[in-house]
């Protein structure tokens, strides 16, 4: 089964139910996502497929052939969105904090308060409150 | 530039945001097994019959019976086994663990238990077993109750709170120099240490823990994962591999701990004018099954009983019951924002009585300096109660919004709290915490106990040392924690690791600059040699408690807060949606504003999730919403804005005049959640507020 992981070509033959999380995490090697609860609730596995985000604890690895499929690891560690988080608080114990990002990646450009209340309801923090997260996002690209 | 007091970068910030952390799950070791649980399906029962209904090659299977030490999980009383062998006492009790090298192996292999079920006890009230029981009495509450002009009675309740850290508990057990090595997501590694030393029968050489990048505690993980890490090492020990144990949300849920259930009872004499004069409280804490850490918990929640007040007669009787449930533990507040809820509550209850406005009632009953507590202990000049009170009501227009939101749909509620910093009385004098500071070639390294588990103690620690030192920020390191290389800080519980912990290290920098004198770390360590300043903690002359009688200085001190929040109901569906909060907390001296704020607003959420939404549903004694699908926590459009306000009021025994921050913003926001409901006519006393309890309520004052 052929499909792209963040930009680069990949072949891989897998279970076809085998959870996208899993292929990722320990066919590729790639722990930025982590399982916080298997079932779609809290969003720490969030990566993109094709640009949208997907739990990849329900994902099935059947469904992503030929597909593009993006994890936190593909941004290289100097988004903008990764610095925000970096520098205003966005990250507390840290573990939302990628699927938090992916999520955030698939927000509008300059998105506005609403917009991305409604675009992270899907992933869950329980450190920060959501308000540090909010600043990460809307105020990425200035200083702490 | 100084440090303290800046928004300097977090240390781990760029390994959390770019994946690269590692959590315990992300690790692996050659020739790893998994390891699994098998629990308890009766919630009281003797053990008649084990099956093991699988083909056993290839597995390791350790019961009760291949303990080496002794079988119990040490902390407070011996009482808790690490597997059960005879007798539960609960749902979900370890009683045999299995490893495998695959996982679905493991899953498959079925376990079939009989038992000889007993009759459990589910009703801390109905319960005849007290874990403990304490009395805290000033005055004389009796005489002055009889003198009062009027006495206001009620009984508030709060239920389970699950932490839901999003990294469930994990570890992974490595037998290695014919000892074992525990990895994993935890609060508190000499915790583990001290009761693996007792189940292993090893001395602590050949026991090494080391926390791993950690996904959340809030006290979650302050003891539970001495049992977790007992069961790996066992397992690890027997098949000399290594092990790793990872609970799935599930498991999670109906296994570890929970914040108290509580019940408290006031009566409480008044005279017309407002003045408290009389209080008589009783607190009652549903415990669980063994006495874990009850003792402690009931402790710091009868002395935050009285709420942040004065009395002159007061009386608190506690006690922590046994029921055959899990046990309950440590959980950010640590008993106070249970007895603060009811206190609170009580409050606007009492102000209601009297046809007193509810800010004007607590501004004429509310700690001073000069005052005392309880527990006699006398007020110093950080003693803001009243500060924080103005503040919250000016900055939230509280006066105006009751005014508009009388007759809607709207209400706004208002609670003042306060929260010891540290160790509870003697506390911090038993741990006798120690904090090290070695050179390094660039700087250098902080070598404490004390773990970072999302609250930013790497950075607050660091920030602390660089100012005390005079060097930039960028030059302090500090050690993962690893009881082979850190000395024992006590643990990252109690609000106590910037006060307490942060306070050692400001004095082994100090020390450290006296040694090297006016040279650069890095010159002195190129030109010298390594240099390593250790330093205890000291108690201060004038804190003094007496543990026998419940009189003294509590704390070193205290943290104040005041938290308003504006709800709006739903009046076809009972729902309450809260719509803002204000905040405003004296935490003394915010070594990083950032990080304090995100202290402040995550615990904020926390405690409207447990006023509104967090409901444990316990069957048969044991959770049976057990999944993130039907045990809510608040999301993004369930969480209000938040107004944090920063007071600093400085206290002199922390660095910098800094205080507790950690567990404080959790006791104030579900007493005024429901203060808000009560402005709607509806007299909720038990939280959560789901809408069936507010129809209740509304059905009730028809």
């Amino acid at each position: 089964m052929r499909f792209t992981l963040n930009g680069a070509e990949r072949d891989i033959t897998a279970q076809p139910m085998s959870r996208l999380l899993d292929v990722l995490r320990e066919e590729f090697g790639l722990t930025g996502a982590k399982e916080g609860c298997g079932e779609g609730e809290c969003g720490a596995c969030t990566v993109l497929v094709n640009g949208d985000p997907v739990c990849a604890c329900l994902v099935p690895v059947a469904q992503i052939a030929d597909t593009s499929v993006e994890t936190i690891e593909g941004l290289g560690g100097t988004h903008r969105l990764q610095r925000g988080f970096a520098a205003h608080g966005g990250a507390q114990c840290g573990i939302c904090t990628p699927g938090m990002i992916m999520a955030a990646v698939a927000l509008s450009e300059n998105p506005t308060l609403e917009e991305i209340r409604h675009g992270l309801a899907g992933n869950l923090c329980r450190c920060t409150g959501y308000e540090a997260i909010y600043r990460s996002i809307l105020l990425a690209d200035e200083p702490a | 530039m100084t440090a303290v007091g800046r928004n300097v970068t977090r240390k781990d910030g760029a390994a959390k945001t770019s994946g690269a952390a590692r959590y315990i799950d992300d690790l692996t070791f050659p020739g790893m097994l998994h390891g699994m649980t098998v629990r308890s399906t009766v919630p009281c029962g003797r053990i008649r019959r084990i099956h093991r209904r699988f083909v056993e090659e290839h597995f390791t299977i350790v019961g009760a019976g291949d303990i080496p030490g002794r079988n119990v999980i040490a902390l407070i009383e011996d009482d808790q086994p690490c597997l059960a062998q005879f007798v539960v006492l609960h749902m979900a009790e370890p009683i045999l663990l299995i490893a495998h090298e695959s996982r679905d192996a493991l899953l498959a292999a079925h376990v079939e238990i009989e038992y000889d079920r007993d009759e459990p006890v589910f009703d801390p009230l109905a319960s005849t077993t007290v874990l403990k029981s304490l009395g805290i009495a000033k005055g004389d509450a009796e005489a002055a109750m009889a003198s009062a002009d009027v006495i206001v009675e009620g009984e508030y309740r709060t239920g389970h709170q699950e932490h839901v850290y999003i990294e469930n508990n994990g570890v992974i057990a490595v037998p290695e120099n014919g000892g074992v090595t525990i990895y994993g997501s935890l609060q508190c590694p000499f915790y583990v240490q001290k009761a693996m030393r007792v189940l292993l029968a090893l001395p602590d050489e050949k026991i090494r823990i080391v926390q791993t990048e950690t996904g959340g505690g809030f006290g979650g993980k302050e003891e539970y994962p001495s049992i977790l890490a007992g069961h790996a090492a066992l397992l690890a020990l027997k098949s000399g591999r290594p092990v790793k144990m990872i609970y799935d949300r599930t498991e999670d849920m109906i296994a570890t701990t929970k914040r108290h259930p509580s019940i408290c009872r006031h009566r409480t004499g008044v005279m017309k004018d407002g003045r408290i004069v009389a209080m008589d409280i009783e607190v009652v804490l549903d415990g669980g099954a063994y006495v874990t850490l009850s003792p402690v918990v009931l402790s710091r929640g009868a002395i935050h009983a009285a709420g942040p007040y004065r009395c002159e007669n007061t009386r608190i009787a506690g006690r922590a019951m046994m029921t055959n449930t899990p046990p309950n533990g440590a959980f950010r507040g640590f008993g106070a924002p249970q007895t603060q809820f009811a206190m609170e509550v009580h409050m606007d209850r009492i102000a209601e009585t009297l046809g007193l406005d509810p800010v004007r009632f607590r501004e004429m009953n509310a700690l001073r300096p000069g005052d005392t507590t309880s527990t006699g202990q006398l007020m110093d000049d950080d003693c803001s109660a009243l500060e924080v009170l103005k503040r919250a009501v000016e900055r939230s227009g509280f006066e105006e919004k009751r005014k508009t939101y009388a007759g809607t749909n709207k209400g706004i509620g208002i609670a003042l709290f306060y929260h010891g910093s540290g160790f509870t009385g003697s506390g911090e004098v038993h741990l006798a915490s120690k904090a090290s500071l070695e050179l390094t070639a660039s700087g250098v390294r902080i070598l404490v106990g004390s773990t970072e588990i999302g609250q930013g103690t790497r950075t607050m620690h660091a920030q602390i040392v660089a100012d005390a030192l005079g060097i930039p920020y960028e030059q302090v390191d500090v050690a993962q924690p690893d009881t082979h290389a850190v000395p024992d800080s006590g643990p990252t519980v109690a609000s106590r690791t910037c006060m307490v912990v942060g306070r050692i290290l400001e004095r082994c920098a100090e020390e450290m600059r006296e040694r090297i004198g006016s040279s650069a770390p890095g010159d002195y360590f190129r030109e010298h040699g390594p240099v390593l300043i250790t330093k205890e903690y000291e108690k201060p002359t004038d804190v003094t408690w007496d543990d026998a009688t419940y009189r003294g200085d509590a704390y070193a001190t205290f943290g104040w807060g005041c938290d308003v929040v504006e709800i709006e109901m739903d009046p076809d569906s009972y729902e309450v949606r809260p719509i803002r909060v204000t905040a405003v907390q004296d935490i003394g001296k915010a070594i990083h504003p950032l990080l304090v704020a995100g202290q402040i607003e995550g615990g904020t959420a926390q405690g409207i999730g447990w006023a509104l939404l967090e409901q444990v549903v316990m069957r048969d004694g044991v959770m049976a919403n057990a999944q993130l699908t039907n045990y809510i926590i608040p999301t993004t459009l369930d969480t209000p804005r938040m107004d944090v306000v920063i007071v600093e009021n400085p206290s002199r025994h922390g660095p910098y005049g800094a205080k507790g921050v950690g567990e404080m913003p959790i006791d104030g926001p579900a007493p005024a959640v429901v203060n808000a409901i009560r402005m709607l006519g509806l007299d909720v006393r038990d939280i959560p507020a789901i809408p069936e309890r507010m129809m209740e309520a509304a059905c009730a004052s028809r």
